[in-house]
């Protein structure tokens, strides 16, 4: 009997504690979470600062046609109408076959020269689980100059034409407003002019994007090079964004005329002090080339 | 004695009957979730489809009370080409500001809804929903699916980007005015 009870009692204040909390549901009490992990998009505009790489990659399977265009130097007065009359540039098109993975390639009238290269985002920037406080990532470039040279004296060879770049992204976004880059960058010439000038150059690169507006940014990118090629300047680049629709346009001010890694940090020629400086801007358009998988089976 | 014993057994077997229809009661305010609904919505105005998808929305309804909340991340929106996903939560959602966007509401008809029997049943909503930090109170209609008593949901929201605080020069051309948000959520 006792037994019974006992059974009876437990029973009873099981089943009003079910009922207690069957009553206290809630779900609006409880709804608020926060997200879970926030990965940091949009650091910069575009994959390009200026002339170097940002941060960005394009979306995987989006085909982004980018033309970059250089004026002649604007103090050469009004008869060259400020550098306007002369014109290099380069075309491109960069692929993104992963969200982190990226390739591309361009040809520039600038000493005919081929270009490709690989991005690779290794670490992305973001908060919550897991905070990580800057994104990483590394650029490989390829540069072939297929210009032909003067000097007849020595025959080169095909590789005699390449040079390499390999860079290190480090970027970080603080706010909507301000991004910043740190580019540390390998300069690599299969063949030089002479015995004393070395292969290798290092370099250090920074950037930066400030927001103004919605749709306008402002950008700055200059690069410090530790190992100098005698007769060329650092190369600093001062630029606006401008985002429409499918297109961000990139105007800006700089005294390097080359769009290749080689050209522009180690080679670049115009002095700002001099004023040897050329407008210059870069048109992106993407194409999707694969729709997401989320997007492939849904009717609108 | 004998009797006796039969008789306390078969009073413990009624009180456990009993009590375990008051379990069932308990259990009848049953709560449904899911972590993978799908959201997806379509803003075209002119020639460029602007159209995404999220498949991550977090869902709860209570069955005996119909208390009903959705939430998505506004980052988790899937676009054809990443430019758009770009401008969508920088210069429209402010995504880093207002990161989520949800639900919070009630079926008003949830006592038609047979929670027993498979079949669709219409549903009516009422509530609040709160994008780019705006709340505002809306209703819907929806239909309720129920097969092998796992529900489904469908619904749509129409909405006017506007009425959110959502602002940028493209809202009315390129960008329609009037949005259908659609749901659909297997619990």
């Amino acid at each position: 009997m006792f037994k019974l009870h006992t059974s009876l009692l437990s029973l009873c204040i099981l089943g009003m504690q079910l009922n207690a909390t069957a009553q206290t549901i809630d779900l609006f009490a409880d709804s608020v979470s926060k997200p879970s992990n926030d990965i940091i998009t949009s650091s910069f505009k575009t994959t390009r600062i200026v002339n170097g790489h940002s941060i960005e990659n394009v979306g995987a399977g989006i085909l982004d046609f980018k033309i970059m265009h250089r004026f002649g130097a604007i103090n050469q007065g009004g008869y060259e109408f400020f550098g306007l009359d002369q014109a290099t540039m380069r075309i491109g098109l960069d692929y993104g076959i992963t969200k982190k993975l990226m390739i591309g390639i361009g040809r520039s009238t600038f000493q005919k020269q081929f270009d490709g290269f690989v991005k690779y985002k290794a670490l992305s920037q973001q908060t919550g689980e897991r905070n990580i406080p800057l994104s990483i990532s590394y650029v490989g470039s390829a540069i072939y100059k297929s210009l032909k040279d003067a000097t007849t004296t020595y025959q080169p060879y095909v590789s005699d034409k390449f040079s390499f770049a390999h860079q290190i992204l480090f970027a970080r976004k603080f706010n909507d407003q301000f991004s910043l880059q740190l580019t540390p960058t390998l300069l690599h010439y299969n063949i030089v002019e002479n015995v004393s000038i070395p292969n290798d150059f290092y370099s250090l690169g920074i950037g930066f994007r400030q927001r103004i507006s919605k749709r306008v940014n402002i950008t700055t990118e200059y690069f410090y090079r530790i190992d100098k090629l005698a007769g060329y300047y650092d190369p600093l680049s001062v630029g606006v964004d401008i985002e429409t629709g499918g297109h961000v346009f990139q105007l800006h001010v700089s005294n390097s005329t080359g769009m290749t890694e080689r050209t522009f940090i180690n080679e670049t020629t115009g002095s700002w002090g001099k004023g040897d400086l050329r407008f210059g801007f870069n048109i992106s358009r993407v194409f999707t080339l694969k729709k997401p998988k989320e997007l492939k089976n849904l009717k609108f | 004695m004998k009797t006796r014993a039969t008789l306390s057994s078969a009073a413990t077997l009624l009180v456990i009957v009993l009590f375990s229809g008051m379990l069932q009661t308990a259990n009848g305010q049953k709560v449904f979730a899911t972590k993978s609904g799908q959201i997806y919505f379509n803003a075209t105005g002119a020639l460029v489809k602007i159209a995404a998808v999220n498949n991550q929305v977090d869902s709860k309804f209570v069955d005996a009370t119909g208390q009903i909340i959705f939430g998505v991340l506004i980052k988790g929106f899937k676009f054809e080409n990443q430019l758009m996903e770009d401008h969508f939560n920088e210069n429209y959602m402010e995504s880093t500001q207002f990161p989520k966007a949800d639900f919070k509401g009630y079926i008003t008809n949830i006592k038609e809804i047979n929670f027993s029997k498979d079949g669709a049943y219409p549903i009516q909503v009422e509530g609040t929903l709160t994008i780019h930090g705006v709340a505002q109170k809306t209703t819907t209609k929806g239909t309720l699916t129920l097969a092998q008593g796992k529900p489904t949901l469908e619904g749509e929201f129409n909405i006017k980007i506007k009425e959110y605080g959502i602002s940028g020069m493209y809202i009315g051309d390129k960008i329609a005015n009037l949005t259908v948000i659609k749901l659909n959520c297997k619990y």
